[in-house]
């Protein structure tokens, strides 16, 4: 089966949720052309609002039209998701108690050649450190599809991190996802890789494969939703392990290590890798390129695991 | 407006402010000065233009107020308390731990109270989207909003301007409570932000600019306001900053002001006495 856009996925999923529900409605500003949910304004253009270069205003609009009870998707990418419209997130959206579904396109350095500007390495820990709010990244088309659908009946906000690119399907069509519950894609003794978003997902399923050249069982775990974390799953594979790595396409300050380690360091103290971006800006090339130079390869992810796995008595 | 119903609105006018005076003051500390800066205004929109109905806060039929200067929520408790919103004695509890009336306005804790706001700034733009929302629903009401002139420092005061005057929403009527002070000094000494009129007319909204403290005044430009058929429109205010307290009106100080119960009873004192 040939790699989907994401983003096709995503503004089909809209659409096909604002049919049901006539509450769904879409705020851009001025990237509905990255979004790709120029095919939604098509559809619904009573619907649609762009509200031009202005993330702050769109996000206090959609939390005004979330108080009329409108479910409202707000889109931008995500370093401007992250950084630029924070307050108003904070307070309009979140503090206010009001459903808002913010989406943040772009994550990591799946930004390119727009470079260190508009790559977001740190929009899901900032966004983390907002009370009740629902983080997740979806690592493929049938996840990205469920789980929109599921955010859309939050009563609360979400942030959603959605890669724009092809992916890979990693689930048979119609899989069924709860925000708040990771996926097993990979079952495993040695060590447990939890992965988040659609790039580091397919680079840790990749890095699985050569680990068991070395002969290491790794377990690959989809850890979809950053916050509210599955503790239970993460606990149950670090008993299981007794060794556990994380992978994400952000700072490996404030994402899904700091999430898993607080997890761990509180409930079972255990050994611990944090694959990621260190702490560092960044800046332009091409995706192959990017991953080499912050160290997001599946080899990367192997050979960390490695040396992780034998400097802790392996 | 008659003689009559002016007499009847400023008496309701001397009401809020006594109120917000006490309130304030039976803890001692608060947003004097901007919360009496807008008595007026509340006065005339909650008892002449706007359609609310005190026992079903959220009516979907109702007209809107975002107070986008959420600092000046003991002003527009007042209101709420004598329309009837909330039992009278809540005004005791304002700002207290566990209260229903915090300092800034909060839809979550407050009935009466449709945005919670108090990072300036953001509220005209909330205003925006329920007037979206109020076109999708092809419905009559109509949502105002109130900003400071300070506030209009802030960005994103200037993003909703573009956006509201692009979207045509003739439904939203905002007012600049321009009391000309902000919390380090005049607006026009820390961030000036005249000619108020000419920008909010270059940005496309039907503007008008009214003694804040003029409640004929104030009826008539809300009036023309709401005849305004294609623009947002936008009433500048010019008011006096603690308006109606002798210790704070005019006060370079008075933003968030400390003072004790017994010169709130006496600024209240006063305001008995006057005969307007």
């Amino acid at each position: 089966m040939p790699d989907i856009e994401m983003r096709a996925v995503y503004a089909e999923t809209l659409i096909a949720l604002a049919e049901r529900d006539p509450r769904i409605v879409l705020l851009e500003a001025d990237l509905m052309r990255a979004s790709g949910t120029g095919v939604f304004q098509k559809r619904f253009p009573q619907r649609t609002f762009n509200v031009g270069v202005a993330e702050a205003n769109m996000v206090s609009i959609a939390a005004g039209l979330a108080a009329e009870g409108k479910i409202p998707f707000a889109d931008t990418f995500a370093c401007f998701a992250g950084r630029r419209d924070y307050d108003q997130f904070f307070i309009s959206a979140n503090y206010a108690r009001l459903s808002v579904h913010l989406v943040g396109t772009d994550p990591g350095i799946t930004a390119t050649y727009n470079g260190g500007t508009h790559m977001p390495f740190e929009d899901m820990g900032n966004m983390r450190h907002i009370p009740g709010l629902t983080v997740f990244e979806p690592s493929d088309p049938v996840s990205l599809r469920a789980l929109v659908a599921r955010s859309a009946e939050l009563d609360g906000c979400s942030y959603m991190r959605l890669h724009r690119r092809p992916a890979p399907a990693l689930y048979p069509t119609g899989e069924e996802f709860e925000l708040g519950k990771g996926k097993v894609l990979e079952d495993g003794r040695d060590v447990a890789i939890f992965a988040i978003g659609a790039l580091m997902v397919h680079e840790a399923l990749a890095a699985r494969t050569l680990l068991a050249q070395d002969g290491v069982a790794a377990a690959v775990i989809d850890l979809h939703t950053l916050k509210p974390i599955d503790a239970e799953l993460v606990v149950r594979f670090a008993r299981k392990t007794g060794a556990v790595v994380t992978c994400e396409n952000h700072q490996v300050r404030g994402g899904l290590g700091s999430a898993v380690a607080e997890v761990l360091g509180e409930v079972f103290p255990c050994r611990m890798k944090r694959i990621g971006v260190q702490d560092e800006f960044g800046e332009v090339g091409d995706l192959p390129y990017l991953q080499k130079r912050y160290g997001l390869t599946a080899s990367d992810i192997r050979d960390t695991i490695r040396e992780f796995l034998s400097r802790n008595g392996n | 407006m008659d003689p009559s119903e002016l007499q009847f609105l400023r008496n309701i006018a001397k009401e809020i402010r006594k109120r917000t005076i006490d309130s304030i003051g039976r803890l001692g500390v608060g947003h004097i000065g901007g919360a009496l800066s807008v008595v007026e205004v509340l006065t005339v929109l909650y008892y002449r233009h706007m359609r609310v109905w005190p026992d079903q806060p959220r009516h979907p039929e109702r007209d809107r107020l975002v107070l986008s200067k959420g600092h000046a929520g003991p002003a527009l408790y007042s209101v709420l308390a004598m329309k009837g919103f909330f039992p009278e004695d809540w005004l005791h509890t304002l700002n207290r731990g566990g209260t229903r009336l915090p300092s800034h306005a909060d839809r979550n804790r407050t009935p009466g109270i449709d945005m919670s706001t108090g990072s300036l700034g953001q509220g005209l733009s909330a205003a925006i989207g329920m007037a979206l929302a109020a076109r999708l629903d092809n419905a009559s009401h109509t949502i105002y909003a109130i900003i400071g002139d300070g506030e209009s420092d802030e960005g994103q005061v200037w993003e909703a301007a573009m956006a509201a005057a692009h979207f045509k929403l003739n439904r939203l009527i905002a007012f600049t409570d321009a009391n000309k002070m902000q919390i380090d000094g005049y607006v026009r000494d820390i961030m000036n932000v005249e000619d108020l009129p000419a920008k909010w007319q270059a940005f496309g909204w039907f503007t008008q600019r009214v003694d804040g403290h003029d409640i004929a005044a104030l009826d008539q430009a809300i009036i023309a306001a709401r005849g305004e058929p294609s623009r947002p429109s936008m009433i500048i205010m010019d008011t006096i900053k603690g308006k109606g307290a002798h210790f704070a009106e005019g006060r370079l100080d008075n933003h968030n002001m400390a003072f004790d119960y017994a010169t709130a009873l006496e600024a209240i004192r006063r305001l008995d006495e006057q005969t307007d």
